[in-house]
C-alpha cells in the first residue's frame, strides 16, 4: 500500500490504520515504559498484598491496642488518597525526617503499596469474618497454635473469598500506577506525555488522539491480563476444597 | 532547604490550600451528578434486550474501567483538540470542564455496576406482578423497579463518591487548579514542601473521613431495613 504524504498530522489524505499504527521507535518508547509501569505494579503488588495481610488480621486481633493501631494505618492510607499520598512521600517525606531524597520508584511503590494494603485490609477482615466459626471452634478444639489456626484453617478458606474482590483491587493498582508520571517516574503515561510533546524524536508525526487510542489500548490488556490471572487462581483454589 | 514545620508559613498558605480544595469538592458534586444520571442509562442500556445497545455499553463500561483516569484525562484535554475534521466546539473545553466530565464518565462506569447489582437484587416476582397489572414497561420501572433498587445501590454508590473525591487532585495533571495543584505552585515558589502536601493531606482526611464513616453508617441502615 503506498504510503501517502507523512507531511501533515491531519486525517486528510492518510489511511485510518496508518494513524492508528505508531511507527516501531514510538512503540518501543511505549514499551520502555510499560517496563516501568510493570516494575511499578509489582512492587506495590507485593508490599501491598503484605501490608493487607499483616493488617487484616491485626484488624481482628484480641489484643485493642493491635486492632487500634491497624484501624488508624487503613482510615490514614484510604482516606487520604492515593495521588496525595504520592507526592507526599515523594516531596514531604525525606524533607520531613532529614533522609536523602528518595528515588521516585520508591516513592511510588511506597504510596501506592501503602494505600493498597488499606483497601486490601478491609477485604481480608471481611473473608476471614466470613470463615463459619465452626471452624475457629473446631481448630481449638485441636489444640492448634494461633499460628497454625490461622496458616492452616483460616487463611485458606478465606483464600477464595478474598480473590475476587482483591483482581478489581489490583486493576485499580495498575490504574494507579499512571499516577507516578507524575513525579517524573519514566512510567508509560510519562513516555506518553513525551511523545506527545514532541521531546521524543520521531520520523512520522504523532497523532494525538491515536497516540492515547494506544496507550490506552495498553492499559487495557494490561487489566485483562490481571483478571486472566486472578481468574485462573480463583479456579485453582476453588479446585482445592473440592478434592478434599 | 527546610528542616522543621514553619507554622507561620503553614498560616499563609492555608487559605489557599482552602481555595484549592473548594475547587477540589466542587469538580466532585459535579462528577457525583454526571455519574449519577450518566450510570442509570448505562445500567439500563447494559440490561437492554436489543443487543446493538447492551453489547458496546458492556464494552465501553469495561474500557472505562480498565484504563487509568489520568489517560482518559489526557486524551480529553490534549489529543481531542488535535482532531481537526470535528467541529472545535465538541473538542475543546477548559480544564475545569474537561476534569469534571472525565470524572463523571469515569465513575458512571463504576455506578452502573451499583445501579445493576441494586436492579438484580429486585424480587423477580415483582416482575411477573406488574405484568399481571398489565403495568407498560416504562411505569414498571418507574413505579415498581427503581423505587426498590435505588436505595440498595445507595451504599455502593456512597463509596464510589468518596472514591471520585479522592481521584479528583489528578486535575492538576491538566492545570486544575484544585487542592494539590495548589500544594505543587506553592512548593515551586517557595521551595518549601512539607507544609503544602501535609496540609493537603490533612485537609483531605478531614473530608473522606467523615464522608467514609457516613456511608458506612448508610450501609448498616440499608441492610437493617432490607432484612
Amino acid at each position: 500500500m503506498p504510503k501517502p504524504g507523512t507531511a501533515g498530522s491531519t486525517f486528510e489524505g492518510r489511511h485510518l490504520l496508518d494513524d492508528l499504527i505508531l511507527n516501531s521507535n514510538q512503540y518501543k518508547n511505549l514499551m520502555e515504559g510499560t517496563l516501568v509501569t510493570l516494575q511499578v505494579i509489582a512492587g506495590s503488588f507485593a508490599l501491598g498484598t503484605v501490608m493487607s495481610l499483616i493488617m487484616g488480621v491485626a484488624r481482628l486481633s484480641s489484643r485493642s491496642w493491635i486492632r487500634g493501631a491497624a484501624l488508624i494505618y487503613i482510615e490514614f492510607a484510604r482516606g487520604v488518597s492515593a495521588i496525595i499520598l504520592l507526592f507526599w512521600m515523594a516531596y514531604a517525606l525525606p524533607i520531613l525526617f532529614g533522609l536523602p531524597s528518595i528515588p521516585g520508584m520508591l516513592a511510588g511503590i511506597l504510596a501506592l503499596g501503602l494505600n493498597m494494603g488499606a483497601y486490601g485490609a478491609e477485604i481480608v477482615r471481611g473473608a476471614i469474618q466470613a470463615v463459619p466459626k465452626g471452624q475457629y471452634e473446631a481448630a481449638i478444639a485441636l489444640n492448634l497454635s494461633n499460628r497454625d489456626r490461622l496458616r492452616e484453617v483460616i487463611l485458606p478458606q478465606a483464600v477464595p473469598i478474598i480473590l475476587p474482590p482483591y483482581g478489581n483491587l489490583s486493576i485499580e493498582v495498575l490504574k494507579g500506577t499512571a499516577l507516578v508520571s507524575l513525579i517524573g517516574l519514566s512510567d508509560l503515561a510519562f513516555e506518553t506525555q513525551l511523545l506527545r510533546s514532541g521531546r521524543v524524536r520521531s520520523v512520522d508525526p504523532v497523532n494525538l488522539p491515536f497516540l492515547y487510542l494506544n496507550v490506552l489500548i495498553i492499559y487495557l490488556i494490561l487489566s485483562q491480563v490481571i483478571a486472566y490471572l486472578f481468574r485462573v487462581a480463583e479456579r485453582r483454589s476453588a479446585r482445592k476444597f473440592v478434592s478434599v | 532547604m527546610q528542616t522543621t514545620w514553619d507554622w507561620d508559613f503553614s498560616a499563609e498558605i492555608f487559605p489557599r490550600l482552602m481555595e484549592g480544595m473548594l475547587v477540589t469538592v466542587a469538580v466532585t458534586l459535579i462528577g457525583i451528578v454526571i455519574a449519577v444520571i450518566l450510570g442509570l442509562f448505562l445500567a439500563l442500556g447494559r440490561r437492554s434486550n436489543q443487543p446493538w445497545i447492551s453489547y458496546p455499553t458492556a464494552w465501553f463500561i469495561e474500557f472505562i474501567r480498565s484504563t487509568p483516569l489520568l489517560i482518559q484525562l489526557f486524551f480529553f484535554y490534549y489529543a481531542l483538540p488535535q482532531a481537526r475534521d470535528l467541529p472545535r466546539w465538541l473538542t475543546t473545553w477548559p480544564a475545569f470542564i474537561t476534569m469534571f466530565v472525565a470524572l463523571g464518565v469515569h465513575y458512571a462506569c463504576y455506578a452502573s455496576e451499583a445501579y445493576r447489582a441494586g436492579i438484580e437484587s429486585v424480587p423477580k416476582g415483582q416482575w411477573e406482578a406488574s405484568t399481571t397489572l398489565n403495568l407498560k414497561i416504562k411505569t414498571t420501572w418507574r413505579s415498581v423497579i427503581l423505587p426498590q433498587a435505588i436505595p440498595r445501590s445507595l451504599p455502593p454508590l456512597g463509596n464510589y463518591f468518596v472514591a471520585m473525591f479522592k481521584d479528583a487532585p489528578i486535575g492538576s495533571a491538566i492545570t486544575v487548579q484544585g487542592v494539590l495543584f495548589v500544594a505543587r505552585a506553592t512548593q515551586s515558589a517557595s521551595f518549601r514542601s512539607v507544609e503544602p502536601y501535609t496540609l493537603a493531606g490533612l485537609l483531605f482526611l478531614a473530608v473522606s473521613i467523615p464522608a467514609a464513616m457516613f456511608v458506612r453508617r448508610l450501609e448498616r441502615r440499608v441492610a437493617y431495613e432490607s432484612d
